[in-house]
C-alpha cells in the first residue's frame, strides 16, 4: 500500500514537472504573443496542479495529516490563470495590434468588443460626425 | 522512488525557470515580459511545493499562497498600467 502511494506520488510529480517544462518551452518557442499565452496559461497551470496533487497525496497518505493549503493554492491558481491571460491578451491588443488592418472582421454590428464603445455613445458620435460632415466609418 | 521523481522535478522546473528568464530578457514587447514574470512566479510555486514534499514540511505552502496572490495582483496592475497609463484612476 505504501509502495503504491509512493509510485502514484512519483508519477504525479513527473507529469507535473514535465508539463511545467512544456509550458515554458512553449513560451520560448512559439512565434507571437497570442500563441505564447497558451503555454503558461494551460500547460504550466496543469503542471502546478500535478505537483499539488502529489503534495496532497504525500501529506495525506504517507504522513497522515491533511493540509488545506494545497487546495487553496490550486483553486487560486486555476481561477486566476484565465483572468491573467485575458488581461495580457487585452493589453496586447490595445498596445500592439491595429484593429483595422490586423484583425479579421467579425459578423456583429459593433466590431470587436474590446475596441467598441458603448452602442448609444457610438451612435451619438456618429450622428454628430455626420452632422458636421465628417466621413462615416464603415 | 519519490527522491528520483523529485530530482527530475527540480531539474525540469529549474530549466523552465531559465527559459522564462530568456523570454524575460529577450521578449520583444512589454506584455511578453509581464507574461514571463507571471510564469516565473507560477514555476517558483511549483518549486516551493516540490521542496515541501522533499523536506516533509507544510511550512512553505503559505508563502506559495502569498506568491500566487501577489503574482495575480501585480499582473493585473501591470496590464492596467500598460492599458491606461495609470493603476488607480
Amino acid at each position: 500500500m505504501h509502495d503504491r502511494f509512493e509510485i502514484l506520488i512519483a508519477i504525479h510529480i513527473v507529469i507535473g514537472a514535465f508539463f511545467v517544462f512544456v509550458g515554458s518551452f512553449g513560451l520560448v518557442k512559439l512565434p507571437s504573443l497570442m500563441s505564447r499565452l497558451h503555454g503558461p496559461s494551460k500547460a504550466t497551470t496543469l503542471g502546478v496542479g500535478g505537483c499539488l496533487i502529489a503534495s496532497m497525496l504525500h501529506f495525506g497518505a504517507l504522513e497522515g495529516r491533511v493540509s488545506i493549503q494545497e487546495m487553496l493554492i490550486t483553486f487560486f491558481l486555476f481561477i486566476t490563470a484565465p483572468v491573467t491571460a485575458h488581461f495580457i491578451a487585452k493589453a496586447h491588443l490595445h498596445a500592439e495590434v491595429d484593429p483595422e488592418s490586423e484583425l479579421p472582421p467579425d459578423e456583429g454590428r459593433y466590431g470587436w468588443s474590446t475596441f467598441a464603445t458603448m452602442p448609444e455613445v457610438r451612435m451619438a458620435s456618429r450622428e454628430s460626425r455626420s452632422a458636421s460632415g465628417d466621413r462615416l466609418e464603415s | 522512488m519519490i527522491q528520483y521523481a523529485l530530482t527530475f522535478g527540480f531539474v525540469a522546473v529549474s530549466a523552465a525557470l531559465m527559459m522564462n528568464l530568456y523570454r524575460l530578457v529577450k521578449g520583444p514587447t512589454v506584455m511578453d515580459r509581464v507574461l514571463a514574470v507571471d510564469t516565473m512566479v507560477v514555476n517558483t510555486i511549483a518549486l516551493i511545493i516540490l521542496y515541501g514534499i522533499r523536506e516533509s514540511t507544510t511550512l512553505y505552502f503559505e508563502s506559495a499562497l502569498l506568491m500566487a496572490m501577489f503574482s495575480f495582483i501585480s499582473t493585473v496592475a501591470y496590464c492596467r498600467f500598460a492599458l491606461r497609463g495609470d493603476v488607480i484612476e
